[in-house]
């Protein structure tokens, strides 16, 4: 059997138009840059970047007890989230491992939008259904239900530090009072949209949820709007380099079915103080015992004194060539000027400053240094 | 995407010109280079290292990948591009100018015959 044709978005004749390498991700053919990755990186620290994220998966949780529900499911605590605050939080198997990390939105005191990762949808959407059926707070199944809204969005993501100033040129939401992961819905250019302040490059931006057929109208806005100010076209290839460069993990590479929260130095996403059991809890309990008394690896920050890239899968080793741990991802940093990577290392190599840390590049070990991660944060 | 007529090309996606000393001056393609993104370090044969025709003899490091350069002749290494080595995105702004990668005294075997013209090389990279 061959692979089915890659999806698109509402966007695709758009990139098409700017010329966008477009690359197949998860099933979607998305654009991975249009022009230099590097230059578009460097637009979304210095000034504003615009990016079509309509791959990632929507899924809509409503009813009276959809709070209550997503406590159970999820390892977060959502049911007092607040309406129009969103959070980062992840779903795991009964085992502690994680499906898929996730930000809820509260739209309403019984509507959330759960936004999970293209490849990880079907998955999450499964176990979301299944999880339906209990225990609710009065027993059996809840007073809720999960529907796939994956067609019924667009999402389109403009970041940086002069987002704010671009978007507030199309909207009368009060971008001012949009505190970091709240979204409210709002209109951008005329269009309806759910207007969130969040984002995946370190910097300053918001995510617009959209309907597919607004979505080229308010890219061509946003692309108007933002001339002024440096905002340009924005593919995968940078979002890549400007999440590593901010330490934020990515599903596949430092998240996976094997690793807990916990191993993956984000248990406080799990919130145990909530009512109700949670699928996982047992397990994670158990992990976030063993992460305190002592931690199998330690997921930790590198940076390369050379110019070779650590890449995902390549050995981290110490000063007698052992092996102590595994590159997830890495990349050359725009803004550092050198090589940077997150590994999951052995814990007595895992503090920064460590001496004699080395990755193994294709036979060659070349130092590097532990650092504490992110390795870019954004001056406020 | 430019393919200049007056070189040949190889499915590695390198370029090469011979002058009549017999010294064949190699780089990689316009669309080799915007396959691999910005390229960010290149590791080139050293001066007077033996290359074979088909086998790795560096490496181009670009974002996302790291990609074999394979010495497109047989011969001894005369020169290489320390413009390039320091300032790699010239691989990306000019490859088929200032963005040339190495020089070699092709040895006696001469050339390998499955170069391409680029009429050739264009069809191919098309496919």
């Amino acid at each position: 059997m061959t692979d089915p044709a890659p999806r698109t978005t509402a966007l695709d004749a758009v990139h098409r138009a700017l010329g966008a390498t477009l690359t197949d991700f998860a099933g979607w053919s998305m654009p991975l840059r249009y022009g230099s990755e590097r230059a578009e990186h460097t637009a979304v620290r210095e000034a504003a970047g615009l990016f079509d994220l309509s791959h990632m998966g929507e899924l809509t949780v409503m009813g009276a007890e959809a709070g209550a529900f997503l406590d159970h499911a999820l390892v977060g605590r959502l049911g007092t989230l607040a309406v129009g605050r969103a959070r980062y939080t992840m779903i795991c198997d009964a085992a502690g491992g994680i499906l898929d990390d996730l930000i809820v939105y509260r739209l309403a005191d019984d509507t959330f939008l759960v936004v999970a990762n293209a490849a990880n949808t079907p998955t999450v959407l499964d176990a979301l259904r299944a999880r339906l059926g209990g225990p609710a707070p009065a027993g059996g199944a809840f007073d809720a239900e999960v529907r796939d809204d994956r067609d019924a969005y667009a999402l389109i993501a403009v970041q940086g530090p002069a987002s704010p100033a671009v978007l507030g040129r199309l909207t009368d939401a009060d971008l001012a009072g949009l505190k970091y992961y709240a979204g409210l819905p709002g209109t951008v250019a005329g269009r309806p949209a759910l207007i969130a302040r969040t984002g995946y490059t370190g910097e300053d931006g918001f995510e617009l949820f959209c309907a597919p057929a607004d979505a080229e109208a308010l890219w061509h806005a946003l692309t108007e709007a933002g001339r002024e100010d440096g905002l340009v076209p924005c593919g995968l290839a940078c979002r890549d380099t400007l999440r590593l460069e901010a330490g934020m993990p990515l599903y596949g590479n430092e998240l996976s079915t094997s690793t807990t929260p916990f191993d993956a130095g984000l248990g406080r996403v799990v919130k145990f103080d909530k009512p109700g059991d949670f699928v996982g809890r047992d397990a994670l309990a158990a992990a976030a015992e063993r992460a305190e008394a002592e931690a199998p690896r330690v997921l930790v920050g590198l940076t390369g004194r050379g110019r070779r890239v650590p890449r995902a899968g390549y050995p981290v080793v110490d000063a007698s060539g052992t092996p102590i741990g595994l590159v997830t991802s890495g990349a050359p940093s725009p803004t550092l000027g050198r090589p940077i990577a997150m590994a999951y290392v052995d814990p007595a190599s895992a503090a920064p400053g460590t001496e004699g840390v080395a990755v193994d590049i294709r036979g060659a070990h070349e130092p590097h240094d532990v650092v504490a991660l992110p390795f870019y944060r954004r001056q406020k | 995407m430019s393919t200049p007529e007056h070189l040949r090309y190889t499915k590695e996606h390198e370029w090469l010109t011979v002058a009549e000393n017999g010294v064949a001056t190699v780089g990689i393609t316009a669309y080799a280079a915007t396959a691999l993104g910005d390229v960010v370090y290149v590791q080139l044969p050293e001066t007077g290292a033996a290359v074979t025709a088909g086998e790795p003899c560096g490496e181009l490091e670009s974002t996302k990948s790291v990609s074999d350069l394979y010495a497109p002749v047989s011969g001894e290494v005369t020169e290489v591009n320390q413009e390039v080595v320091d300032d790699p995105a010239l691989v990306n702004s000019a490859p088929f100018a200032d963005g040339w990668l190495f020089r070699v005294r092709v040895d006696a075997a001469g050339e390998p015959d499955d170069l391409m013209s680029a009429a050739e090389y264009t069809a191919f990279t098309s496919e």
